[in-house]
C-alpha cells in the first residue's frame, strides 16, 4: 500500500513529495499526472517566486539549479491611470527585501522550477507517472481505494488532490465550492524590449483590469494582462499586428522596441474556493483548494503555504504514530490553511473590483488611498511583507527556511 | 479470583464505554475530545521516552524495542500509535467489546498490537513488567485508585517509566471538564465523568513512591478554545500527567 498517493504533477504536487520525502523517506510517495512524458517542458510561462517560497525551495534542495534562470524582482510600481495618458502618475513604489537581503521575489521560468522538483522526486526515490490519472476513488476506514484511467487499481493512506483549479478529484470527493467569476480573462505572454528593464514590475491598474509586466532575464518581461474575456479571445485569436498594436499601447514606450516572443493563451479569471478542503482519506492543495484573482500575485505561493502546512501536517502526525489520511490528522491542515486563504481570496476581490472600473469617486478615493500608503513606512512595509508571502505568526516551517 | 479479591474494575463504567465501542474511531463521533487531545499526550509521551532511554524523538520508531503496557486501552487510541513509533505493545481492557473493536482495527491498520481483555491485577499476577506503563484517562475510571496505582506501579521494570493522566478533584474540574464539557458544550456524554471519581496528584502519587517510584514531571493540559486545540501549561487544576520512574 502507498503512503501518499499525489494526483496532479505540476509544482504544487511535486513540490509536496519533495517536502515529504525529504523530512521522512520512508514514506512511499507517488506522483501521478495526465499529461504525456515531457509535456511539461513546453509550457512557457513563468511565476513569480515570492522570498518564503524561495526559502522553501531552497530548503528542498531545488534553489541553487533554479536560481541561473531566476530574475529578481528589485522593485514593483504601481500607477493607476488611463492607458492613453501619455505619463502614468507613480502612485506606489515598492523597494525592499523580504528580509536577510533577498530580493522579495524571483520571475521563474515554469520550466526550471517543475524541472529540478522533477529531478529531486527522482534521486528521493518518488514514483512519478505521466499519462494516468484518477479515475474513481472511495475512501474506506484504512485506505482509499483508487482506480485509475486503464483500470488499474492501487490503494493509499492518503489521496492528494493538487490537480488544478477545475480540479475533477474536488467534485468527485463532493466538495463545493465557491465562486466569483469576474467575466475577466489574464493573458499571458512574454515580450522582449530593447532597454534592460532594471528589475522593476510594474502593475497597471487600467480600467478593463490590471496589466503587470515581471522581469525575466535578457531583456524579456512577462506581462499579465487583463481583458473582459470576449476582448481577451479576440485580441489572443487575431493578428499578430493588432495584438502586437494593443500591447504598446498598454506598456507604453519607455523600454524601446517590442517584440512578442513564444505564445499568448488567455485564462479565465474568478475566484473558486473550496468549501472544505479536507475529507477523510483525501485533501485538496493549491489552486484545487482556491483559484485566485492573479492581481496580487499570491496564487503559487498560496499553493507553496499549503505545501509546507500539509507536509508538516503529515510528517508530524505520521512521527507520533498517527493514520495520516485520518480526518483528525487532516483537521489540522484545514485549520491552518483555510483562513489565511480565504482572507486573501477576499483581499484580491476586493482589491479587484476596487480597480476595475472607472468610476471617478472610486478612482479618487483609491489614488488618495494609494498615495496615504506610500507616506506610511509601516503601512508600505506591511504590503512588502504580504507580497514576499513573510507575513504572519503560524507560518510553516518550511516557509522560514527551517527543515520539517 | 474469588468474589472477596480487591479489584479495579467498576462494572457499570466498563458497560458504559462498552456501549459507546464502535465509535473509538470515528473523529467526528463520542470520542472526538480524545482524538483532539491525542497528538499532544503522545507529543509528550514520545519526548519524555526519548529523552528518558536517549533516543532521537523525531527518528524513525523511537520507541523501538521497549515493551509497553496501555492499561484501559479502548478502542486503541494510544496502542496503536505506540506500536507505530516501534514499541512492543500490550493493550489491555476490561470491556471484551473495547478490545474487538481494537483488535479488527489493528487488523485493518496493518500494526501489530497484543490485544487482550485482562484486568492490571491479572497482569500483574501473572509477572507481567514492562519499560512504559501507561495510565492515560483511566484512573478516574476506577474503583479502587489506591490499589489501581499499587498494582500498576509493580509492573514498571527497573528503569522504567510510568505516565499517569487524569483530571483533578477541583471546583474548576467540576465546572469546566464535567458541567461544561458535558453540559454546555456537549463534547461527552453525560454522565462520563462523576466528580467524586476524580482523582487529587497526590492521591496518585502517594501509591506510586509508596511502591519506590520516583515523580520526575507534573503538568497541567489545557484546552485553548480560539486555536481549538490542546497545549501543556503550568495549571493543573483541571487536566494534568505525571511521570514517574523506577530507579535502576
Amino acid at each position: 500500500m502507498l503512503d501518499i498517493l499525489i494526483a496532479g504533477g505540476g509544482y504544487v504536487g511535486l513540490s509536496l513529495a519533495v517536502s515529504l520525502k525529504k523530512a521522512a523517506p520512508h514514506l512511499d510517495v507517488m506522483v501521478i499526472d495526465g499529461a504525456p512524458e515531457g509535456a511539461w517542458k513546453k509550457d512557457q510561462r513563468a511565476s513569480a517566486v515570492a522570498s518564503a517560497a524561495e526559502r522553501m525551495l531552497d530548503v528542498l534542495g531545488v534553489w541553487d539549479q533554479i536560481a541561473p534562470e531566476a530574475e529578481p524582482i528589485r522593485r514593483m510600481v504601481i500607477t493607476d491611470s488611463k492607458a492613453a495618458d501619455p505619463v502614468r502618475p507613480v502612485f506606489l513604489t515598492f523597494d525592499g527585501d523580504g528580509g536577510d537581503g533577498r530580493p522579495f521575489a524571483h520571475m521563474v521560468p515554469n520550466t526550471a522550477m517543475v524541472g529540478a522538483l522533477r529531478g529531486a522526486c527522482d534521486e528521493l526515490g518518488v514514483v512519478n507517472r505521466q499519462s494516468t490519472m484518477v479515475e474513481t476513488f472511495k475512501s474506506g476506514d484504512h485506505a482509499v481505494d483508487v482506480t485509475l484511467a486503464g483500470g488499474e487499481k492501487l490503494e493509499a493512506r492518503l489521496l492528494v488532490a493538487c490537480d488544478g483549479v477545475r480540479s475533477r478529484l474536488r467534485d468527485a470527493a463532493g466538495i463545493k465550492t465557491v465562486e466569483f467569476d469576474y467575466g475577466q480573462s489574464g493573458i499571458v505572454t512574454t515580450v522582449e524590449h530593447e532597454r534592460p528593464h532594471d528589475g522593476t514590475a510594474e502593475e497597471h491598474f487600467l480600467p478593463a483590469g490590471p496589466f503587470a509586466t515581471l522581469p525575466l532575464k535578457n531583456n524579456r518581461s512577462s506581462l499579465v494582462w487583463t481583458e473582459r474575456t470576449e476582448d481577451a479571445e479576440r485580441l489572443v485569436k487575431g493578428d499578430d499586428f493588432l495584438f502586437e498594436e494593443e500591447l504598446e499601447r498598454r506598456f507604453g514606450h519607455k523600454l524601446g522596441h517590442l517584440k512578442v516572443v513564444g505564445g499568448r493563451r488567455a485564462f479565465p479569471l474568478g475566484l473558486t474556493l473550496a468549501r472544505d478542503f479536507v475529507k477523510p482519506r483525501f485533501v485538496l492543495a493549491g489552486d484545487a483548494a482556491h483559484g485566485i484573482h492573479p492581481i496580487s500575485g499570491q496564487g503559487l505561493n498560496l499553493g507553496f503555504k499549503d505545501v509546507a502546512a500539509l507536509a508538516e501536517t503529515i510528517v508530524e502526525a505520521d512521527r507520533l504514530g498517527l493514520d495520516i489520511g485520518s480526518l483528525a490528522v487532516l483537521e489540522r491542515y484545514q485549520t491552518w490553511r483555510r483562513f489565511d486563504t480565504f482572507r486573501m481570496g477576499v483581499t484580491t476581490d476586493v482589491l479587484n473590483r476596487l480597480f476595475s472600473n472607472d468610476i471617478t469617486p472610486v478612482r479618487i478615493a483609491r489614488d488618495f488611498g494609494l498615495g496615504i500608503v506610500d507616506r506610511l513606512p509601516s503601512l508600505k512595509n506591511f504590503f512588502i511583507r504580504q507580497a514576499a508571502g513573510i507575513a504572519g505568526e503560524a507560518d510553516p516551517r518550511l516557509l522560514s527556511g527551517q527543515p520539517i | 479470583m474469588s468474589e472477596t479479591a480487591r479489584t479495579t474494575i467498576d462494572q457499570s463504567e466498563v458497560d458504559r464505554f462498552s456501549a459507546m465501542a464502535a465509535e473509538w474511531w470515528d473523529p467526528t463521533g463520542k470520542f472526538r475530545p480524545l482524538h483532539k487531545f491525542n497528538p499532544v499526550r503522545l507529543a509528550y509521551i514520545r519526548d519524555k521516552v526519548a529523552e528518558h532511554f536517549g533516543r532521537d524523538p523525531r527518528g524513525p520508531q523511537p520507541l523501538k524495542g521497549l515493551r509497553l503496557l496501555d492499561i484501559g486501552c479502548g478502542g486503541g487510541l494510544l496502542s496503536e500509535p505506540m506500536a507505530r513509533m516501534g514499541a512492543d505493545v500490550l493493550g489491555a481492557d476490561a470491556s471484551e467489546k473495547n478490545i474487538g473493536i481494537a483488535k479488527t482495527h489493528a487488523a485493518g491498520s496493518g500494526v501489530a498490537v497484543d490485544y487482550r481483555a485482562v484486568t492490571a491485577e491479572a497482569l500483574a499476577e501473572a509477572g507481567e513488567s514492562f519499560d512504559i506503563v501507561l495510565n492515560m484517562e483511566v484512573v478516574e475510571h476506577v474503583a479502587d485508585v489506591d490499589f489501581f496505582m499499587t498494582t500498576c506501579a509493580h509492573m514498571v521494570r527497573p528503569g522504567g517509566l510510568m505516565f499517569v493522566a487524569t483530571i483533578n478533584r477541583t471546583m474548576k474540574a467540576a465546572a469546566l471538564a464535567i458541567f461544561a464539557a458535558e453540559n454546555v458544550l456537549r463534547w461527552l456524554p453525560r454522565g462520563t465523568h462523576q466528580y467524586e471519581k476524580l482523582v487529587r496528584p497526590d492521591e496518585l502519587e502517594k501509591p506510586l513512591v509508596v511502591n519506590g517510584l520516583e515523580v520526575t514531571e507534573r503538568t497541567g493540559v489545557f484546552f485553548n478554545p480560539l486555536a481549538n486545540q490542546w497545549n501543556l501549561s503550568k495549571d493543573m487544576d483541571v487536566n494534568y500527567m505525571i511521570v514517574a520512574k523506577r530507579p535502576l
